[in-house]
């Protein structure tokens, strides 16, 4: 817009004529409310891929996915920004145009307004019963009289000679301009939290801490104007998670409830306090939010290596296979095992149970009888020093994973292990102990300057949306003829609402028409 | 009584009310066809607006009319004309003292009682499973229906809309009868993310608007599915009416729905806003209606074209309540389809 009102004011200096026409005729276009209906169509219409495309800032991994299945459509939607439709430039471009088109249309009927406002009420019509709501009786209702007890009904009036005419619903118009404005406000809000706020995750296993650091972070989305130095340094300790399960009927299984006890340093010095972190009551360190996102198990492995060094002793976060029983996959990688390196696929089940077929599995997603199962051993060299990006998730590449020697596999795989049991490897090569169970968390922060102004906004929003549609503008005018014969007319110009004004003119007349006495 | 129990009551509440909602249509319907045919606009009646009235009679030239747009002072304003003080609520479809209009009576009273079987349906639903009735999808569409039946009967209270009768009443025995075959999930507890007491606020505004809508979508589809001229349907002007009407009453709270939802997104998930699936299509949603609001405020959108975007609206919030949950995997996908 600023560039067109640049323009716009360098017209005319080039005295070209046609220019500021047509200029004159972009901005009348752009701000008629035909192109604003269709720029809210193609808003409407521009979101729907944002939910049937997956988007990288919601589920970067399914984007990842589509990329292996389908390089050339996944070449296609990222050509056309449709894996971040909301952030793509022709989906700003809608909402820009709407906006402006919005602002075209509020600042003139801002000043409209305002003159109106400023303006009293026309004077009354000669003929009232030509108005859509027209009464008429006998009294010695005085029009003074008529303008103080319509001003009682809180009407603005104006009185002339032997007519009384008066006006309501001034609110109606504040409600529409009002509620465009907060949208507005609703606009810059998520901009600049967009700007000056970050989002984090990081997963974290009982017993261990996190200080909020941008290298403590699994992954980190900062906004543009965040710096290292802006993050709030808490830090906390997970002392334990406690999860409760539904245990009988159908819905077996089912969580009921998740509760991280934490151990919370506001700052660094400060002295720790206790926080029960759950899901839907996030905890809040000075403007940031930190939310508990999910959950899963973490088995503890003490490994030997064929020297007979304790070459890897700690808990291994694995990700979640099946989510009704918590049946879950982990990867452990032994870089530091002599005289080669070791690398184990395990299953974990929480609640181990034999199966006809000499199979195992887990029957409840509570760890009653933690398992886990060896789906394969390997020795050799992992690729870890190799310098590429590895996924902790993985145990190698294909082509690296062909090459290791095969320990344990298929066939000749053992029972799985209980808490405290071992397995010793072929060749001496060293012993794998299940020491015990622990939980992991994921955590996600947040920070988001723009929370409380759009919040304000939004609530601005929906009262004035109310005053808006639910308010009418009317007007009701009386006329006191000789020989006391009093004419009401009143109309509204407010759609859907004529049943109930005319519930309200009838109540005004009722007023109207009274007696001294009945007057309140 | 137990909780097994209760759901068991709540089960058969829901077969009574899908039952008495086919008999109450099959009354009003009776009324419908056997009434009295009407013509597409209903003449020397006073229209909602005044500008909508293009049958005219008088022109009043007073500045008489109230800014609802910019720059009004001094327009000549049309007003319809010369009429006594009586507001416009839709006439009564049948002609008073026939069988017919026995039919609707009965039929009203039929439906009243399947309201009130899918209240105690939702209510024993509630004291079953001991939290707000609305934690999957066969409960919110339980809901959804009741709300439908809600907006029906208490806007017959006021104002007659008899003539919606049959099909609010085939609307909500067909949403009733979705949730039993396609949706059902026994009585239990919810996942520990709807266990907040937003789920009162935000899901309950959404039911509302919801079933406001609906009643609006009923409107609409007849309107298009009516022929000009006369027509045993009710006339066009009394069902645009009430559907403008109810969209008007819904706007707001759709409004407020999403924006409760916003706020407990802040508490559950960490943003209050991050564009998943449901959010998307609440959104889209959202938009569609307020295009139909300008629409109508538009000068050669008003009528047909504006009940066609009500009803892609509308086609959006359906897609939204239920094809969203069915189709696309998202942080609502919680809701048990």
């Amino acid at each position: 817009m600023s560039v067109q009102e640049l323009e716009k004011e360098q017209a005319p200096k080039h005295v070209q004529l046609g220019l500021t026409g047509w200029l004159r005729w972009a901005w009348r276009t752009l701000t008629s409310m035909k192109t604003a209906l269709i720029l809210l169509f193609l808003l409407a219409l521009g979101s729907v891929p944002g939910s049937l495309v997956p988007q990288r800032g919601v589920d970067p991994d399914k984007v990842a996915l589509l990329y292996q299945q389908n390089p050339t459509l996944a070449e296609w939607y990222d050509r056309f920004q449709l894996f971040e439709v909301f952030s793509s430039t022709w989906y700003a471009a809608v909402y820009l145009l709407l906006f402006t088109s919005l602002i075209g249309c509020i600042i003139p009927r801002t000043a409209t307004y305002l003159r109106e406002l400023r303006r009293k009420p026309p004077a009354a019509p000669k003929n009232l019963s030509r108005l859509p709501h027209f009464a008429s009786f006998e009294s010695g209702l005085t029009a003074s009289e008529a303008a103080w007890r319509l001003r009682k009904r809180r009407f603005r009036v104006v009185t002339g000679d032997g007519w009384v005419s008066a006006e309501k619903g001034y609110l109606r118009e504040t409600g529409n301009l009002l509620f465009h404005i907060a949208l507005l406000g609703i606009l810059f809000s998520v901009g600049f939290g967009s700007l000056y706020g970050y989002r984090g995750n990081v997963l974290v296993v009982e017993g261990d801490g996190f200080a909020n650091t941008v290298a403590a972070y699994d992954r980190f989305i900062p906004g543009n104007q965040v710096s290292a130095e802006s993050l709030e340094p808490f830090s906390f300790q997970l002392s334990d998670l406690k999860v409760a399960y539904q245990l009988t009927g159908e819905k077996r299984g089912q969580a009921l409830d998740y509760t991280a006890r934490l151990k919370v340093n506001d700052h660094p010095g400060s002295p720790a306090r206790d926080y029960d972190l759950k899901v839907n009551s996030p905890l809040e360190v000075d403007g940031t939010q930190l939310y508990l996102i999910g959950n899963g198990y973490a088995p503890v492995f003490k490994i030997t290596d064929g020297k007979g060094q304790v070459a890897y002793e700690g808990p291994v976060p694995c990700l979640i296979e099946d989510k009704a029983t918590m049946t879950s996959g982990c990867v452990v990688k032994v870089p530091d095992a002599q005289p080669s390196q070791l690398g184990f696929l395990l299953r974990f089940l929480p609640t181990s149970v034999p199966l006809t077929d000499g199979t195992y599995a887990s029957a409840f997603p509570a760890d009653v009888n933690p398992q886990v199962e060896i789906l394969g051993a390997f020795s050799g060299d992992l690729g870890v020093n190799s310098g590429k990006p590895q996924s902790v998730y993985t145990l190698a590449e294909p082509e690296v994973l062909r090459k290791l020697k095969r320990l344990f596999m298929g066939s000749n795989t053992p029972k799985p292990l209980a808490v405290g049991q071992s397995v010793d490897l072929p060749d001496g090569l060293g012993k794998l102990e299940f020491t015990g169970v622990k939980k992991w968390i994921t955590l996600q922060t947040s920070y988001d300057p723009g929370r409380m102004p759009a919040l304000v906004a939004a609530g601005t929003a929906v009262i004035a949306i109310m005053l808006s549609l639910l308010i009418r503008r009317r007007r009701v005018f009386v006329r006191v003829k000789e020989g006391g014969t009093v004419d009401v007319g009143g109309l509204t110009r407010t759609e859907g609402n004529v049943a109930g004004f005319h519930e309200e003119f009838a109540e005004i007349v009722k007023v109207l028409s009274a007696g001294d006495k009945d007057v309140r | 009584m137990s909780a097994e129990q209760l759901a068991g009551l709540s089960d058969l509440f829901v077969v009574a009310a899908v039952l008495l909602y086919v008999f109450a249509m099959v009354g009003f319907a009776i009324e419908l066809a056997f009434g009295r045919a009407r013509p597409d606009r209903i003449a020397g009646r006073p229209s909602d607006g005044v500008a909508e009235s293009a049958d005219q009679q008088v022109t009043v030239k007073e500045p008489v009319a109230v800014g609802a747009g910019a720059g009004s002072a001094g327009d000549v304003v049309t007003a319809a004309g010369p009429l006594v003080a009586s507001g416009g609520g839709p006439v009564d479809p049948s002609e008073p003292g026939t069988g017919t209009a026995m039919a609707g009576k009965v039929a009203l009273g039929l439906a009243w009682l399947g309201w009130a079987a899918n209240l105690a349906a939702i209510v024993s639903r509630g004291l079953a499973v001991e939290r707000w009735p609305w934690g999957n999808m066969y409960e919110f569409v339980v809901a959804i229906s009741f709300a439908a039946v809600t907006a029906f009967l208490f806007t017959q209270l006021r104002h007659s809309v008899r003539f919606l009768g049959p099909f609010v009443m085939v609307t909500a025995a067909l949403g009733l009868g979705l949730a039993v075959k396609v949706f059902y999930t026994s009585a239990g507890p919810v996942v520990p993310a709807l266990d907040s007491y937003w789920i009162a606020i935000h899901v309950t505004a959404a039911i509302i608007a919801s079933g406001l809508l609906t009643l609006a979508g009923v409107a609409g589809i007849l309107y298009l599915v009516r022929g000009d001229g006369m027509s045993r349907l009710p006339s066009r002007d009394d069902l645009e009416r009430v559907a403008h009407r109810a969209i008007v009453f819904a706007f707001p709270v759709w409004t407020f729905a999403v924006i409760a939802g916003a706020l407990w997104a802040d508490r559950a998930w960490g943003r209050y806003w991050g564009w998943d699936p449901k959010e998307i299509w609440s959104f889209i949603t959202w938009v569609a209606y307020a295009a139909y609001l300008h629409a109508r405020v538009t000068a050669g959108w008003r009528g047909r074209a504006a009940t066609i975007v009500q009803l892609l609206a509308f086609g959006c919030l359906l897609f939204n309540l239920i094809g969203v949950n069915v189709f696309i995997s998202g942080l609502h996908s919680y809701a048990d389809v």
